[in-house]
């Protein structure tokens, strides 16, 4: 088994390039949810002890002690199951979640893409588009020369007026993604928010995810699909119980996580 | 360049335990993620993103009427059915003991609690309501508090504006006096922000709250004095005395009816509480709220 290859550990703790200047670093992270939830636990195995209970709190360590180096031009897979602390992550590199230990540093205010509902329900796409441009810090003037560009991208002319509780899942991300797009942004999260996309959309998002990090942005790209993470990355982390369990090259990292969870790549 | 550097470039009051990689992130001139701002930095991103703010009154606004047949009306009807409904029930309840010139005593009562107490209710739903914003965008929380005041005030100054309107009707007519309402107004929109921030950091800190809301607005209406005289109530009963400063919400309702209701009046005392509440309700609404700044976005 592929086990704690790479580790990290001082020296050694990127395996991209050293020499470009670093964009993000993570420090010993630790994020910790607090939730209230009744009703007995159904018995587990000691050895996950992620979620500790006192009466109806339950305490979920869902990231452990992270650290990691993103630097210029980094194109970063972030792999892992469900609940290993992927979203809890990256989130928390977006600054949307407040770490409880430990540092995180950014070169800028990274833009988080995710799956989720829509931003504004009952505001039909173009005003989503303003709306979602004025909060990511673009000006009126910026926008309205944009519009246009934005919704070539997401490639919603036509339901572009009606409101977005009217939207598909796929719509709705698309109109994200062209939103985010059109700042240039130096950091891009990208959270399994292209997975409900269709096949020629996610290709022409993963032309502008790689041409961003190329104008020496870094962008981390969340995902299931593997195939994705190699069509675009050039480095990957795979996340296990809210540890890295594995970070360097995108092929090697794959086909470690690939083996350990009996598929192969191409699946 | 490890403890030295840190010691002068170190963007916190306090310092943390300088590690390797902290060490490279500040010499790379990386700056901390997930770190409430400091209060400066933080009202100036405020007031950069403003547009924002302002574009989602508007949209909210048009939204919220969006789906109903009759549109923007509703903003102008609503208050007017309440003043209708309430002028018939209390009118006949009250009997005598209706304040003088009640029925602009009524409207002006109305129309200020529907601001009051709609930027506490619009206030309290606006991180809640707006939660898959809150969760993908990275931008000032206060944004949204603020937005929610300002949609109701835009609200408010429509259905000020017919108040007057229709204010001669009932035997009010403009005189200098009606001016000083604009006093009156600023202080109110004041108040409404710190309250809206308030109850914003509320209802994402005990969601059990949000259940308690028509509570709290039902007593904020019986408490204020809208259908009836406070003054009145406490010439009956001294103890209440206290009603006529310690309800910020009857302290507006009070000033706004001596601009514009013949027969009332307002003392200097009664602006000085209304000046001091405005200014209490900002500045702790405001603290607050920017304490919990890297919160918002962490939804349990």
């Amino acid at each position: 088994m592929a086990d704690s290859t790479n580790q990290i550990g001082g020296e050694g703790i990127n395996p991209s390039s050293t020499t470009n200047p670093p964009t993000v670093v993570v420090d010993e992270a630790f994020v910790t949810y607090r939730v209230f939830a009744s009703g007995k636990a159904i018995p587990e195995n000691s050895n996950q002890a992620r979620v500790k209970r006192t009466g109806n709190l339950r305490t979920v360590e869902a990231i452990k002690g992270v650290s990691l180096i993103a630097r210029e031009g980094d194109t970063i897979g972030v792999i892992g199951s469900n609940g290993s602390g992927k979203t809890s992550l990256m989130k928390a590199i977006a600054g949307l979640n407040p770490i409880d230990g430990g540092n995180i540093y950014a070169a800028s205010r990274p833009a988080f893409l995710g799956v989720g509902a829509a931003m504004l329900k009952d505001l039909s796409g173009e005003k989503n588009i303003i709306l979602g441009g004025l909060a990511i810090g673009l000006s009126k003037a910026e926008i309205k020369q944009k519009l246009d560009s934005i919704v070539d991208f997401a490639g919603l002319r036509q339901f572009i007026e009606l409101p977005m509780r009217t939207y598909s899942s796929g719509m709705v991300e698309r109109l994200k993604f062209a939103i985010a797009q059109a700042r240039a942004h130096e950091i891009l999260i990208v959270d399994e928010a292209l997975s409900v996309g269709d096949s020629e959309f996610r290709k022409r998002s993963e032309a502008r995810m790689k041409e961003l990090a190329k104008d020496a942005g870094t962008v981390f790209l969340v995902s299931h699909n593997l195939k994705s993470i190699l069509a675009t990355c050039n480095r990957a982390i795979w996340l296990d119980q809210g540890e890295i369990k594995m970070d360097g090259d995108a092929r090697e990292v794959c086909e470690a996580y690939a083996e350990q969870v009996g598929t192969t790549i191409d699946e | 360049m490890a403890a030295g550097w840190l010691e002068a470039n170190c963007p916190w009051e306090k310092c943390p335990q300088v590690s390797d990689l902290a060490n490279l992130a500040l010499t790379s001139g990386l700056s901390p993620v997930g770190k409430r701002p400091k209060i400066t930095s933080y009202l100036k991103s405020f007031f950069a993103r403003r547009a924002f703010a302002f574009t989602l009154a508007k949209f909210s606004l048009l939204a919220s009427t969006a789906r109903s047949r009759l549109g923007v009306a509703w903003i102008v009807l609503v208050p007017a059915l309440q003043v209708t409904l309430y002028g018939l029930i209390f009118g006949l309840i009250l009997g005598d003991a209706r304040p003088d010139n009640f029925l602009p005593f009524l409207i002006v009562g109305v129309v200020m609690f529907q601001f009051l107490s709609g930027s506490f209710i619009e206030g309290a739903k606006s991180i809640t309501s707006n939660a898959s914003l809150v969760r993908s965008l990275d931008f000032p929380r206060i944004l949204l508090p603020f937005s929610a005041t300002a949609s109701q005030f835009v609200r408010f100054a429509g259905i000020l504006l017919i108040a007057l309107l229709v204010l001669p009707f009932f035997g009010e007519f403009p005189s200098l006096s009606w001016l000083s309402v604009i006093g009156v107004i600023a202080l109110a929109a004041i108040f409404s922000f710190g309250l809206s921030m308030l109850a914003a950091r509320m209802t994402t800190d005990f969601s059990d709250l949000s259940q308690l809301i028509p509570f709290i607005t039902r007593l904020m209406f019986y408490s204020s004095g809208v259908f009836f005289s406070i003054d009145k109530l406490t010439e009956a009963y001294s103890w209440l005395g206290f009603l006529t400063w310690a309800n910020p919400i009857s302290v507006y309702l009070e000033l706004a009816r001596a601009s514009l209701v013949t027969g009332y009046s307002a003392t200097g005392f009664d602006w000085m509480v209304g000046g001091l509440w405005a200014f209490l309700m900002l500045s702790t609404g405001f603290i607050f709220f920017w304490l919990a700044e890297v919160r918002y976005g962490r939804l349990n």
